[in-house]
């Protein structure tokens, strides 16, 4: 791949016997905003630290713009890292932090000065050079170790977990500063995370591990749209499961399929025959609830009581249990001209979700 | 009375009784005038202060000033590649290792200046090895030296060099020793920039612990250094049981007081702006 940065095949990495990652492979685009995304312990940010070279692969290679770095020092690599924990270093003040990394590499004093000030301005703090570590507040540091990093120019910059410590709000805003702050570098991201909101919201494409393992590659549209097993539909937002048996191919990946006892058409870009089992994904937003008085006879929905509603200030997000016993979550938007969704805990409604709305998997064990 | 004030006020009585009373006796004892017969008699007179200034005593206390200075220079540097080691260690080595160095001290010190004497003598540990190994055809005058001093302060106060240096390594996070390397800093740069300037607390601290007492390590000095008034606590004690002039030893222990007092104040500083600042202050630029 010729716009490839960064190349990871094989990684094998073990600790005290324990396989974390195993024959992990991993294709980073040049320039682009990517993300590991996963579970804690799912290995995500072992596979930064090996990047890093703070760990060594038990087996594998790791290629950065098409040479083996697997076998060099940390300190030899061309990767900078913003750390969870920013790790600024307490004794020197923010030039002293931000110019440290250009010192360790013997860059004439006449140069440091300005590249320290243009990565201070960078992340505007321009006015905080003098100041200490412990005198700026969390989203101030944070910004610090980012600068810290980036004014090295690395070819790839490594943010472990980097905004997991800052408030809901200032997350937020330094999501946005981030993701400007790497459009305007143009320097590779690679960022982990649990937080899926941050991963859909930043990234180009984003990964979804699980214990070492890639579940799922993809833009932050595929992952969310079209998750590819239940580990995935599950870990990134709200998702309703119906279980579904194929009845008959309509052609053109169409399908006639009893869904939770009703018959429904379902698109499925697989091979199936009658008799397969598969799941219908959704999410809260494809389905909608209407008044039983309302919902047309010929409609193949499905009866269910209110349980809970739960107003978030956009959505009106429902809990409906079915006859059948199963619990959907059900978010609508909003909307000032339709006064209707608004049900009375205990209220009996239909629920269907808009055609072709709808994910179809093969089946898995639960 | 409640158990608190019990507490406090026992504790209180006891430093009144045992520390501060005998510490103003030794201060009204400097400024009395020598007298063979009763030990110390009046009228007052800063006479012994004056006395501090004798070359003889003047020369006295740099030469203890500069032992102490050399032990400490020499804990230091066995202690702090040895403490950096042992903080690194896992849980139970390390604690197993700081265990064994603290069983020496279930030995009064003295008795193990004794051991040393018999290690240093000329027909000691060392000379009858390096006699019997053909190293050497006559015994080496190692006892009664300022080497066997230094030999036996480094040895017994190496500890306390130590132990403060482990609790400031074990603090340090290794995490900034990661993002050092992270950015591109070898080996001796972490040392320099990182783990240096984030010990000196630790250096400080055990540095004046092994400092202040080495000045007054008489028994070390008279055990191995002979009757040569090496350090500043043989000639207190000599002024006190030789000489028998109780006004000038108590001078001098006053001195000697007020020095360490002093050491300690810069300590204290030094510690306080350590803290606040996050480090010493490197701000050339």
């Amino acid at each position: 791949m010729p716009d490839s940065i960064l190349v990871l095949s094989g990684i094998t990495k073990r600790f005290d016997r324990e396989e974390v990652l195993k024959g992990f492979d991993l294709t980073i685009k040049d320039g682009e905003f990517f993300t590991l995304l996963g579970p804690s312990g799912c290995g995500k940010s072992t596979v930064l630290r090996l990047i890093a070279g703070l760990e060594q692969a038990d087996a594998g290679s790791i290629r950065l713009a098409g040479h083996e770095i697997a076998t060099l020092p940390a300190e030899r690599r061309p990767v900078n890292t913003v750390f969870q924990s920013y790790a600024l270093f307490p004794h020197m003040n923010v030039f002293d932090n931000v110019a440290f990394g250009l010192r360790m590499s013997g860059i004439a004093r006449e140069e440091i000065t300005p590249r320290v000030n243009e990565a201070l301005a960078a992340v505007r703090l321009s006015d905080y050079a003098q100041r200490r570590p412990h005198q700026l507040s969390g989203g101030q540091q944070q910004r610090v170790a980012i600068a810290r990093a980036v004014v090295n120019r690395p070819r790839v910059l490594l943010l472990d977990e980097s905004l997991s410590a800052l408030d809901y709000k200032l997350r937020r805003q330094m999501q946005i500063e981030l993701k400007q702050l790497q459009r305007k570098l143009g320097i590779t991201f690679i960022y982990v995370t649990h937080d899926q909101e941050e991963a859909l919201s930043m990234s180009d494409r984003v990964l979804v591990m699980d214990q070492g393992r890639a579940m799922q590659i993809g833009t932050p549209r595929e992952i969310y749209e079209e998750p590819c097993n239940l580990f995935v539909a599950r870990f990134i937002g709200e998702i309703n499961i119906f279980s579904a048996t194929i009845l008959r191919p309509l052609g053109e990946y169409r399908y006639l399929a009893q869904v939770n006892g009703v018959e429904k058409t379902l698109r499925f870009e697989q091979q199936a025959a009658a008799g397969d089992e598969v799941h219908v994904l959704l999410r809260p937003e494809d389905l909608r609830v209407e008044y039983i008085a309302d919902a047309p006879v010929d409609r193949s929905g499905y009866v269910g009581a209110v349980l809970e509603r739960n107003y978030t200030g956009q959505t009106l997000d429902s809990l409906i249990r079915l006859e059948s016993g199963q619990d959907l979550l059900v978010s609508e938007f909003f909307n000032e001209d339709d006064p209707d969704i608004d049900y009375r805990i205990g209220e009996r409604v239909w629920v269907d979700w808009v055609a072709g709305w709808e994910h179809v998997i093969a089946k898995e064990s639960w | 009375m409640s158990f608190r004030q019990l507490a406090i006020g026992v504790t209180l009585a006891w430093l009144a009784l045992f520390v501060l009373a005998p510490h103003i006796l030794v201060l009204l004892t400097s400024l009395l005038s020598p007298d063979t017969q009763q030990l110390a008699s009046y009228p007052f007179t800063l006479e012994s202060y004056v006395r501090l200034w004798e070359p003889v005593y003047a020369s006295a206390f740099w030469q203890s000033f500069w032992l102490s200075l050399l032990t400490t220079g020499i804990c230091l540097l066995i202690g702090y590649p040895f403490a950096w080691t042992l903080a690194r260690l896992p849980k139970l080595p390390r604690a197993l290792l700081l265990f064994l160095m603290m069983v020496p001290f279930w030995t009064n010190s003295l008795i193990r200046t004794y051991a040393i004497k018999l290690i240093l003598g000329a027909k000691g540990l060392i000379n009858s090895t390096l006699l019997s190994l053909g190293l050497i055809d006559a015994p080496l005058q190692l006892l009664y030296t300022p080497f066997a001093v230094i030999f036996g302060l480094v040895y017994i106060l190496l500890p306390f060099m130590v132990l403060p240096l482990v609790t400031t390594f074990s603090k340090l996070d290794n995490r900034l020793l990661e993002a050092a390397r992270d950015l591109g800093a070898t080996r001796l740069q972490r040392f320099m920039q990182v783990i240096l300037p984030l010990s000196m607390p630790g250096v400080i601290a055990g540095s004046l612990i092994v400092f202040l007492p080495a000045m007054g390590m008489f028994y070390v000095a008279d055990l191995l250094g002979g009757a040569k008034n090496l350090l500043l606590g043989n000639i207190i004690k000599n002024q006190f049981l030789v000489v028998r002039d109780w006004p000038f030893g108590a001078a001098l222990s006053i001195t000697l007081i007020v020095l360490m007092g002093l050491l300690l104040r810069f300590y204290a500083l030094a510690n306080r702006r350590i803290n606040r600042q996050g480090g010493l202050d490197d701000n050339a630029l």
